[in-house]
């Protein structure tokens, strides 16, 4: 616990929050690298908007340490710690002007006027809003007000911005649109980002390391890919993406080759730790199913089964088939291919890698 | 049947409205009417048009310093009340206490209360401590009744505010103290104006308490009340005129600014 990387910025240790009764954050254990931009990825009330808060200093913790350069700065007023804020829907205050408000921080510090001035303007040219100095938050657009609330919070040059869901309010295209433009600001700024999001897609995409939460916990954490690819439990792999969630028993373990039992069918799969005779989960993203006979390799799953249903949606045919043993999954291939009519005889294929192999039964019970 | 009625009863109802504004507000009417009056009786048919009583209200040294008296009291009184109205709201909003439910009913007593009981347990106290009544202790009982005003505008302010934009003025470095001063003072502003104004205008109206716990010195309602009990001057026209404008002004300006913040 005391092994201090180099390049550690931020540490949260065995950090706990109850309300009353509820225990919004069970036994938090996180660090942030300098300049990292880490995502903690849940659904709504997982605990991280209250994580966050809690480094930002508006709720004490029930118990734990947060560290600053190894300081500790638990118990210090969110007024004298060097992290800020970009609120969801913003707060940014109503009675004052754009300018007025980026320049609120520097203000609060004594910063002197010319030079408030100057850092503002930069602010505004940072976030491409150059001459709306003089207007009303009430007078811009979501995404002008978003921008302002970005400004306001960068100019005071934090150690750590915290992002609590800033693209929430925001339409889809303008979203991605921002994902972009917060991942390109964050590198030219160089500082660490602390972002809170329920939006899987938008942690992926920006994030360096993405810490996947659950009832108070952090189920785990590490890249998007790692996310994505390796999830850990049925929480994970159910929660980031689409995902086939099928039930089997282990038979066999040899090595990392692992055979499970899933109905009438044998399927071959990766995985560490197995014991032969266990129950297993196995999740298969919808994507990685190929729908053609494939390479012939003995370790290669293959079956047979029914298009039941297929549905255009765009970018993608998403097909629901059944499997002998009336086993039903989804998989999905590019929206340009025309795709077999429901009804049709189909061949699926799947390469023992993208099976991934996780402890059965449901998300550890809430202790 | 159209919901707009028929000619009948649309021509019933215009009758009753006209009516009804007519009962509020002829007499006050007549009276504007009888202030610029050249006879000294306050009678029909009106005998001519004069500026005259307003001249005489203004070199009538006794009016005029029940007026002077009735502005100290009433912007003191409304001082009072938005410094403790203000810190109550805030307190009812973010205090958890027991007691507070009840607290806050009790705090819109005074205007529940009829002024005459106000009136005489107010100088019951100030008897019992042998207080000499005086302009203090009109203002002290104008207070009371001024609170509940400016804390229920404030309240209903509070109730809507965003307590993120507090959270936000501490994440860019402002203590408590500059958090209220920069942030949630400003946006109360409009209901303590608000609040302000209704104080302000009911003090200047007050009597009923007044009658009870004034000293020698006469507040302008007092002075107006004893005038008539010598008859009805044009003279009490002329004061009535003013200070029903100046009321309207008030309250007129008081709603304004409360609608804008709402």
């Amino acid at each position: 616990m005391t092994d201090h990387a180099p390049l550690e910025h931020l540490r949260l240790q065995a950090l706990w929050k109850s309300f009353g009764d509820v225990k919004a954050v069970r036994g938090i254990d996180l660090s942030v690298s300098r300049g990292e931009f880490l995502t903690l990825l849940g659904p709504s009330g997982c605990g991280k908007t209250t994580t966050l808060r809690m480094v930002a200093g508006f709720e004490p913790p029930t118990s734990g340490t947060i560290l600053l350069h190894g300081k500790d700065i638990t118990n210090e007023p969110p007024n004298s710690r060097p992290i800020n804020t970009v609120f969801q829907h913003y707060a940014l205050f109503p009675h004052l002007s754009v300018e007025e408000n980026i320049a609120f921080g520097l203000r609060m510090r004594g910063v002197p006027a010319t030079e408030r001035q100057r850092q503002v303007t930069d602010a505004l040219r940072a976030v491409a809003l150059p001459g709306f100095e003089r207007r009303h938050p009430r007078q811009l657009s979501g995404g002008q007000q978003q921008r302002v609330a970005l400004a306001r919070a960068l100019v005071n040059r934090p150690e750590i911005l915290l992002l609590d869901e800033p693209l929430g309010a925001l339409d889809l295209k303008l979203r991605r649109q921002m994902q972009l433009e917060l991942r390109a600001l964050h590198r030219e700024v160089g500082i660490s980002f602390l972002y809170v999001t329920h939006d899987q897609e938008e942690a992926l995409a920006m994030s360096d390391r993405v810490a996947v939460m659950n009832a108070g916990r952090i189920e785990q954490i590490g890249s998007p890919r790692e996310i994505y690819e390796q999830p850990i439990s049925r929480f994970v792999a159910d929660f980031i993406g689409e995902t086939n969630l099928l039930e089997g028993r282990v038979v066999r373990v040899d090595g990392t080759r692992v055979q499970v039992k899933l109905g009438p069918h044998i399927l071959h799969a990766l995985g560490e730790g197995c014991v032969t005779g266990t129950q297993v989960a196995l999740s298969i993203r919808p994507e990685r199913w190929t729908l053609t006979e494939g390479v012939r390799d003995a370790d290669m799953n293959r079956f047979s089964g029914r298009v039941r249903e297929s549905v255009y949606a765009g970018s993608v045919l998403r097909q629901v088939v059944e499997l002998e043993g009336g086993i039903t999954v989804v998989a999905t291939r590019p929206g340009n291919l025309a795709g077999e009519p429901a009804g049709s005889a189909v061949t699926l294929t799947i390469i023992p890698s993208d099976v991934v192999v996780l402890p059965a039964g449901p998300p550890d019970p809430p202790a | 049947m159209s919901s707009s009625g028929t000619g009948l009863s649309r021509l019933l109802l215009l009758g009753y409205g006209i009516a009804f504004f007519g009962f509020l507000y002829l007499p006050l009417a007549v009276i504007v009417l009888f202030s610029f009056d050249a006879s000294s009786v306050s009678s029909f048919p009106l005998e001519g048009w004069t500026l005259h009583w307003y001249r005489e209200l203004f070199s009538d040294g006794a009016l005029l310093g029940a007026l002077w008296n009735s502005l100290r009291v009433a912007v003191v009184a409304t001082a009072g009340a938005v410094l403790l109205g203000t810190s109550g709201a805030l307190g009812l909003d973010r205090c958890r206490f027991p007691g507070r439910g009840l607290l806050q009913r009790l705090v819109l007593m005074p205007i529940v209360l009829p002024g005459i009981l106000t009136g005489v347990s107010f100088l019951t106290f100030f008897a019992s401590l042998n207080w000499p009544l005086s302009l203090t202790t009109v203002t002290l009982c104008h207070v009371t009744f001024c609170v509940p005003i400016v804390l229920t505008q404030v309240l209903a302010r509070l109730r809507r505010f965003d307590r993120r934009l507090e959270d936000a003025a501490m994440d860019l470095y402002a203590n408590r103290l500059k958090t209220l001063l920069y942030v949630t003072l400003p946006s109360l502003r409009t209901s303590i104006l608000g609040g302000a104004l209704l104080a302000f205008t009911l003090s200047m109206d007050e009597i009923v308490v007044t009658l009870f716990v004034t000293g020698r010195d006469n507040t302008l309602p007092m002075q107006v009340w004893a005038m008539l009990r010598r008859g009805i001057t044009p003279e009490v026209n002329a004061i009535a005129t003013l200070v029903l404008v100046a009321s309207s002004l008030l309250v007129a300006l008081a709603a304004g600014r409360l609608r804008t913040d709402n």
